[in-house]
Order: structure tokens, then sequence, then C-alpha cells
């Protein structure tokens, strides 16, 4: 099936096969490989892109899916064809060290473009539950919060402060587990 | 101004955050060109026998251009731990058995990935099922055996006591507590799975790019398996997405990739998916343990006993090595005058386990600090003035334990007090005691871990190459293999604070066998007190050499002679204005470089105290972290922003063991958490941000004082956090709950003390 989706701004045209993922699209048939896969599941995020602003996990999308419509990859932010940070949030996790291994990050630096996209007025708790679909391994987030604080131009030390004592509960209710038979 | 303990951003990050790092999967190297994708065909059971495999049906289908089976392949079945019985080989496409779910049967090499997905499921296998045997009491048994040649189940008798302790061992202890508690398996899980890519060339070398914490050894190991000469094998490494002790060494697939790779003569990848990862890669932890713990009413512990069972799974790995360490740091940092520790280690129908962050030694502290809860709790003393009351006194350094460990140097309890203080210790105490006499419903938990570990503590030696180039620049060669830890700006860092030379100018390259023959790589927090103190010692050694060449050049003794660091110029000392020259304009002349390599001889013992706070709904066992605040003394600080990344990542390993993490398999050995859609990785949601407390203690092993501080956050906070959960409920009766601590066990627990109290 043939597919036209514009990356990055640049108009796409391949034949693909009808279940190309999206994710798979971006890699193989355009060679951009910022965009990682970590799971099967739609549970990690790594593959995260905007599909018309919104983010969407690449992995969970079929390519024809996005026919006609505008995708952006971490490679396609402010500055990045350049080699250079130009958008605030990849400014901010080199600043805040918000990556260490850097396989969730171009997943969780278009996460955060979208969360702060839909609400500037972000607070920890709001950081916290709005990249609970992006899993990060190394950093254990402390870094990944600040630095999307940071971007949506809040002050990290003062929101974590403020959370602290809030008494408000920190973590999302209901979680798999991984609970089984004994 | 010194550079080194100053916050320097990452110099990795601008490429990181641009265009991706390069993973083995991204690779667009010419070498691969043409590659063909390798599909694994795993094991759907546990334990069975294989009848016959018919590969007809996949070798017709599209793209595939071969299939082959154990019968094809020649690699022989290899031990993959020196010390595990001799008969527990591992094939590497099994031929007439298989022991766990997961282990390759099949290998379908095809033009494109989707094909080998498609063929994959056409090979067809015939298993005549066998019973499994998963729980580690069971498989002691030795009724159900995974490798009947063996004659048994039992891996090894190298950490069995070499005598038991008299059965007065606890006879002058007022109070003795002892119950068996389970370090449960968890995953890795490194967002990165396990990747691998081979081309062999005309010279008749194989390259393997792959995903490893180590290459040299990885190289050694390959070429052991594939019966090769080392010199004929390169790896090189691209970037690495997470390891966390997985992937330390090779997998057995990377020398299945190049075997393929030459039988086909074509380059091949394999790039496996989060499924076979949560199934093939290997798993941590995995330990059965039973504390006893004795000493008297006014808190003075007098003796302390840790049996071991640990489960190396069904092919025995590097965690047959591990209790190892968990009996080594047994006695914690506490000066107990009899300890004694014994472990086993038996194989089941599971994946083989590993090491994972911390690698035996978290094992050991959940264990002591375990203990120490019991005991403070049986005694009626607070835990945090317990275990002040017997840890060792800096003034006992350099301290030998029973568990036969040289600590080097440590304030353990100025450590617990710091993280008290800054928790506000009595304070949370109060709160706590306001909420039970209300009888809330949330109730606060606090608890204390105190820690000691052992980093360092494999390979002592390492090597670095310094080199400056006529323009200025500079290369580091390590021996250390980062994959998330910031080598190639904390190298940078050392070699500029010598030479003079901006951090921007200095390039670190590693893991690349043929650029760098030697190296042991990047594990049990080593690389700082390893490779660093070799980096620094090499550029050190390159001043030294630049100014005996200098000294022809500007008609000056060497003695004369200094670097003076804001021009990375050699000058005469106090002589502003006379001649000098450049350490690029010498290595013009003649090339600059020095080869280091450094032994540390001995491991260094970094510590620290964690308090965790928690709220427990009693009616519905539900857990939540509110706040942790960690202390860790790794020695002097390179760069805190590193330094602090590191104890945050492990911070939460430690919380996510405690409270959501655990590999699961049934009783046929049917693995239940094989995707991250049922195993338990907390996102940012689950977790508090982290309260850090420094303090900074220096090792006397090394010149520059460092400790390493990559396993430390997961060691502390794992015991302080599940201390706290259990002290939230210890009022209702509640004395021990196995992680991970999820609300089914709390409530449970909760509801089996209320039925005990009130019978």
């Amino acid at each position: 099936m043939k597919v036209e989706i514009t990356v990055n701004g640049e108009h796409t045209s391949h034949d693909v096969e009808p279940r190309t993922l999206l994710a798979h699209y971006l890699r193989e048939n355009l060679g951009l490989k910022a965009t990682n896969i970590g799971c099967d599941t739609t549970s990690c995020g790594a593959c995260t892109v905007l599909v018309d602003g919104e983010a969407v996990k690449s992995c969970t999308v079929l390519a024809v899916q996005a026919d006609q419509q505008s995708v952006t990859t971490m490679e396609g932010l402010e500055g990045a064809a350049q080699g250079e940070l130009g958008h605030p949030v990849t400014r901010a996790f080199r600043q805040e060290h918000g990556l260490q291994c850097g396989f969730c990050t171009p997943g969780m630096v278009m996460a955060a473009v979208s969360l702060i996209d839909e609400n500037p007025d972000l607070t920890e708790k709001d950081v916290r539950e709005g990249l609970e679909g992006n899993l990060c391994r190394c950093t254990g987030y402390h870094n990944i919060v600040r630095a999307v604080l940071v971007a949506a131009g809040k002050d990290p030390d003062a929101a974590q402060a403020a959370e602290a004592v809030s008494g408000e509960r920190t973590t999302a209710p209901g979680f798999s587990t991984g609970e089984g038979d004994k | 101004m010194s550079i080194l303990g100053t916050r320097v951003v990452r110099t990795e990050d601008p490429v990181f955050l641009t265009r991706g790092a390069t993973y083995t999967d991204d690779l667009t190297d010419e070498r691969l060109t043409g590659a063909l994708h390798v599909t694994l065909v795993r094991s759907p059971l546990a334990h069975a026998t294989i009848n016959s495999i018919d590969v007809e049906e996949a070798r017709n289908a599209p793209g595939v251009v071969a299939v082959f089976t154990g019968a094809d392949c020649d690699i022989a079945p290899a031990l993959l731990f020196p010390a595990a019985n001799k008969a527990m080989l591992r094939p590497f496409l099994a031929t007439d058995r298989v022991r766990y779910v997961g282990e390759a049967v099949a290998a379908v090499l095809t033009e494109e990935a989707y094909q080998g997905e498609d063929a994959a499921d056409l090979v067809d296998v015939d298993y005549e099922p066998l019973d499994a045997v998963v729980d580690m009491k069971e498989a002691l048994k030795d009724e159900v055996l995974l490798f009947p040649e063996a004659g048994t189940n039992s891996v090894t008798a190298m950490h069995l006591a070499k005598e038991e302790p008299g059965d007065d061992f606890f006879a002058d202890c007022e109070v003795v507590v002892s119950r068996e508690i389970v370090n449960q398996r968890v995953a890795a899980a490194p967002l990165e799975t396990r990747a691998a890519s081979a081309y062999w060339g005309e010279d008749g070398r194989c390259t393997i790019f792959c995903s490893t914490q180590n290459a040299q050894s990885a190289r050694d190991e390959v070429a052991g398996w594939l019966g090769m000469d080392a010199k004929d094998l390169r790896l090189i490494l691209p970037d690495v997405g997470g390891g966390f002790g997985a992937k330390i060494g090779a997998d057995p697939e990377f020398a299945l990739v190049a075997w393929l790779s030459k039988k086909v003569g074509r380059p091949v990848r394999w790039n496996e998916s989060r499924s076979e990862n949560m199934t093939g890669m290997v798993q941590g932890r995995a330990q059965l343990q039973t504390i006893t713990i004795g000493g008297d009413r006014d808190g003075t512990v007098k003796a302390y006993r840790l049996d071991v069972v640990a489960d190396a799974g069904a092919y025995p790995r590097l965690g047959v090595a591990l209790p190892m360490f968990t009996r080594m740091m047994a006695p914690g940092t506490y000066d107990i005058p009899k300890v004694w520790s014994t472990a086993q280690v038996v194989a089941t129908n599971t994946t083989s386990t590993a090491a994972y962050r911390g690698a035996g030694r978290p094992e050991a502290t959940q264990a002591i600090e375990r203990a120490m809860d019991l005991f403070a709790d049986e005694i009626g003393m607070d835990p945090a003035e317990l275990r002040k009351k017997n840890v060792i006194k800096p003034e006992q350094f350099p301290f030998t334990t029973k568990g036969g460990a040289e600590y080097d140097s440590g304030e353990y309890a100025k450590a617990i007090d710091l993280a008290c203080q800054a928790a506000d210790y009595e304070g949370l105490r109060a709160e706590q005691a306001r909420r039970r006499e209300r009888g809330d419903a949330l109730q606060l938990g606090i608890g204390v871990s105190s820690y000691v570990e052992i980093t360092g503590g494999g390979a002592f030696v390492e090597n670095a190459t310094v080199q400056v180039h006529p323009d200025g620049t500079v290369t580091v060669l390590t021996g250390t293999s980062p994959h998330g830890q910031g080598h190639a700006t904390a190298w940078a860092m050392l070699a500029s604070e010598e030479l003079g030379i901006p951090v921007e100018k200095i390039t670190v390259k590693h893991g690349d066998t043929d650029l760098i023959p030697t190296g042991a790589g990047t594990m049990g927090s080593r690389s700082l007190q390893t490779g660093g103190v070799a980096v620094h010692n090499a550029a050190v050694e390159l001043v030294e050499l630049a100014k005996q060449r200098a000294a022809d050049v500007l008609e000056a003794s060497v003695g004369d002679l200094e670097l003076d660091k804001a021009t990375g110029s050699i000058v005469v000392k106090g002589a502003p204005g006379a001649k000098s020259v450049s350490l690029a304009d010498l290595a013009g002349t003649e090339e600059l470089k020095v080869f280091h390599e450094w032994d540390a001889k001995k491991p260094t013992f970094p510590f620290g105290a964690h308090v965790a706070v928690v709220e427990v709904d009693v009616e519905s066992g539900k857990a939540t972290v509110e706040r942790i605040w960690a202390l860790d003394d790794a020695g002097p600080i390179l760069n805190p922003l590193i330094f602090d990344g590191q104890r945050h990542g492990g911070i939460a390993q430690g919380i996510a063991q405690a409270m959501l993490e655990e590999v699961v398999f049934d009783s046929e050995g049917q693995p239940l958490t094989a995707t991250f859609a049922d195993y338990g990785i907390p996102s940012a949601a689950e977790l508090p941000s982290f309260d850090l407390v420094n303090m900074e203690t220096p090792t006397t092993i090394n010149s520059m004082g460092f400790k390493g501080v990559g396993e430390a956050g997961t060691i502390g906070s794992c015991p302080a956090v599940h201390n706290a959960v259990i002290d939230a409920v210890s009022h209702l009766g509640v004395s021990h709950i196995d992680m991970p601590l999820t609300p089914v066990r709390v409530w449970t627990a909760i509801h089996e003390a209320q039925k005990e109290s009130a019978k």
C-alpha cells in the first residue's frame, strides 16, 4: 500500500505492507532511528512521536493510519537537524541530566513536548502523571521531571518542594503488579 | 579552579537529544549491508524432550534464506559458568531437550524482519512435556532433574560453609529471632533489549556489533564458545541502552549470530523482542534466605546466621557466583561477634540468573536490615538506635569482618544520624504515633537502612590511554564500558584537570576490541575507582613525559618545568613570559601518548543510610512511598550531576523491587510476567522525588579517594522502603511481609495478624 506522510516537515511516500508499524516506517523506510522500540505492548513509550501534534506510540499505530498526516520525531525538533539543542525540552533534558543511556529519551522528549503543549501550567504531579506512559530504567524520573518543569518555565526546586509537603498521593491509583499465582 | 567536583553537563547529550544515540539495531554500518534478519524459535514449554523439528514449511516461506536447528549447529554445548556442575551444559540451539520457556530451538534467517516472524511460526516442533521444577526447595529434592546426567540439581558446592556452627552459636543471647524471607526474582529490563550483528571479512576475521557491558571479556567468551582465536574476533559496541548487570559478558546468542553469519556467508543481525527479553535475558536476585539474629535486650547483637538458597535458573551463569558477595557482606555495617553463613545454588526450569544492580550485595543488605528490624521489634527498641548501637565505629577502620571483607573507611553512625536529621526522624515518629492513636486508615511507616557495599570487587585492573594530538585535541581510550554512566564526560574531566585542555576538546572512546584490546568493562560500580583512576594516572604521566620532552626544547631542567593549565603549555616555573611549549606542539614533533594500567589491588566499600516514609491504607493494603532521604557516601564526588543521577536511578530500582517488581512463573514454569504489560516497572507516577544527603569519606585504596556509586541507591533504598511498609502496620501485629509489597500482600498480612491476635 502506498502511504504519504509528512515527517518532520518533509513529504514522504513509500509502498508498505499494510501491517507495517509507523515506528518501522520511520526507522526502516525513512532511516530515522531516534525513535526506539522498547516493548511489544504499548507500555514503554520509547517510540512516542507526534501525529498531528498528539503524542502517539508509533509501535502500535500502522503506517497506513498515519497516511496524509504529519508526524514529528525528535529529529524534527528545533535545531536537531544541525545537531543543536534548539528546543526548550531538549535543552532542559541536558541541563537537568534527564537522560542516561538515552534509549527512552526520544520518546520521553516527545511526550514532554506534547504534555507542555497541552498544559503549560504544570505541577510536579501533573508531570509525573502526564508521563505515566513512558518508562525510563536509568534516571528514576527525578531529573526527567525536573527537566520537563524547567522546559515549562517552572522552578523545579520549588515544584518538588511543594509536592513533597503537599500530603497529596504521589502515585497513580491502580497498577499492574505482576502478582501471579505462586 | 579545579574542574573536579563541579557540575559539568554531559558531552554525550547533544547527539542523544538530536539524532538520537546509535544502538546496535540502529546501525547502518556498510559492513552490515544486505544483512539477513535472525528470528529465533523459542520453546513454549519449560521442560520437555524434543521428538522432532520440521522446518520444511518455514524454509519455503517468503524471504527465507535458511533455517537451522540444533542438529545443524556444531558449536559445542558450553558450561556458561566455570564453577558449575560440569554436566550443566548449554546448547546454542536445543537438540534433545528444552529446560526453560524461551530456550532457542531454531534460527530462521530472512531478508526482512517481518518475514522472520511469519516463518518462525511455521517451524513445527514436536515436544514431549516433562514435569518442570520451579520452586527452589522442590528442586533441591532432586526428584525432577534438569540434567539427568548430573544426577542432581545442585549447581555448586562453592558457597557451602566449611563447618556447621556449634549448638552454642546463639547460647549467650537473651533473644533470638529467626524467619525465612524471600528476595524475589526480578528482571533488569534495560529499555534496549539484547542485540547483535555479525559479519566475516575476507581475512577470515569476524566482527560482532553487540550490546554488552564489557566488549573484551565478551570477545573472549564468544571466541571460546566458537573455538576461535580471540585475535580473529573483533567486538564493537555501539551505544548501549542500559544494562544494570544483565549485559555483563556475552550471551550465547552472540556466538550463534556469528556462527549463522559464517554459515550463510552473509552479514546477519538479531534484535530480540521484549517478550523474548523477559524470558531470555538473565534475571537477578532470586534468593530464599533464612535469617537468624540473636542478642541481648539492651540492643547488643551478638550472633547472626544467614542460610541462602539461590536460584541459578536452567543453565547456570554468573548467578552461581553471587552468593559469594551475599555471604561476604552478610554482617553489613555491624560489628557482630559471631557471623555464620552458607549458600546452596540450585537449577530450576526458569530463566538463568546473573547480575542485577547490586548483584549479591542487595540480598545481603536486605537480609541483615530485615533482621535488625525484626530484632528491634522483638526487644522494643527504636530501629535507628539499634543500628547505631551496633555499627562499626570510625576508629575501627580498616575493619576485617566476619564475612571476610576488609572495609576501608566508613562513618556509619554519622550517616544514620545525618539521614535521620534530614528526615526529621523524631517528628515522623511523633506523627506516626498520632495516627496510630487515632486509628487512621492511612498509617505512616518509617524505614531505616544502614548499608555498606563492595565496589570494584571483581576486576581490580583497568587501563587508559591518553593522547594529545597536534591540533590540541585529546583522545582517551578506556577499558570501561559506559551504557548511561557518562564516562565520556567524566573521563574527559579527569584528563582535562591534569592537561589543562578543555573537556570539549577531549574525546573518550571505548568498546572496540581492536582499538582497546584489554579492559574489564563497566559493572560492580567499578568504573571510576579503576578506569577513572587509570585515566587520571595516564594524564599525570603524560604531563611528565611532556616535561621531559620540553626540557630539550626550552633548554631547562625537567625539575624547573611545570604545566600551565590555563594555556596547556609547559613553562619554566616562576618565569612568566619566558619561552614555553604547548602540549599540542610537542605532539606535533613526536607522538605524545601514554598507556597506563592501574591495579587497584583491592575493592572499596561505599556506605550510607536511607530513611523512607510510606503511607499504608490499612483498609486496602495499598502502600505508597511518600519520601525517601538517601545518604550515599562514595568518597569524593567527581561530577555531582552524574553522581546524583546514578543515585536516583538506583533508588528507583530499589523501591521498584520493594513495591512492584517480581518475575513470576507458574508451577509449570510458564512465565506470567513476560511483557511490560505484566511486569511492574514503575513509571514516574509511582515514584516520589528523592531527597539526597551528602557525605564524602575517601578510600585509601586509590590516590583520588574514589569509591563506586552505581549500585548504592538500590542497595540502600530497597530495605528502607521494605522496613517502612512493615513498620506502618507493625502495631497491627505484622512482623514481616515478603516483597513486592503489593496491596494484596499487605492486606493479607494485616488480616492474618488480626486473626492470630483474635485467637
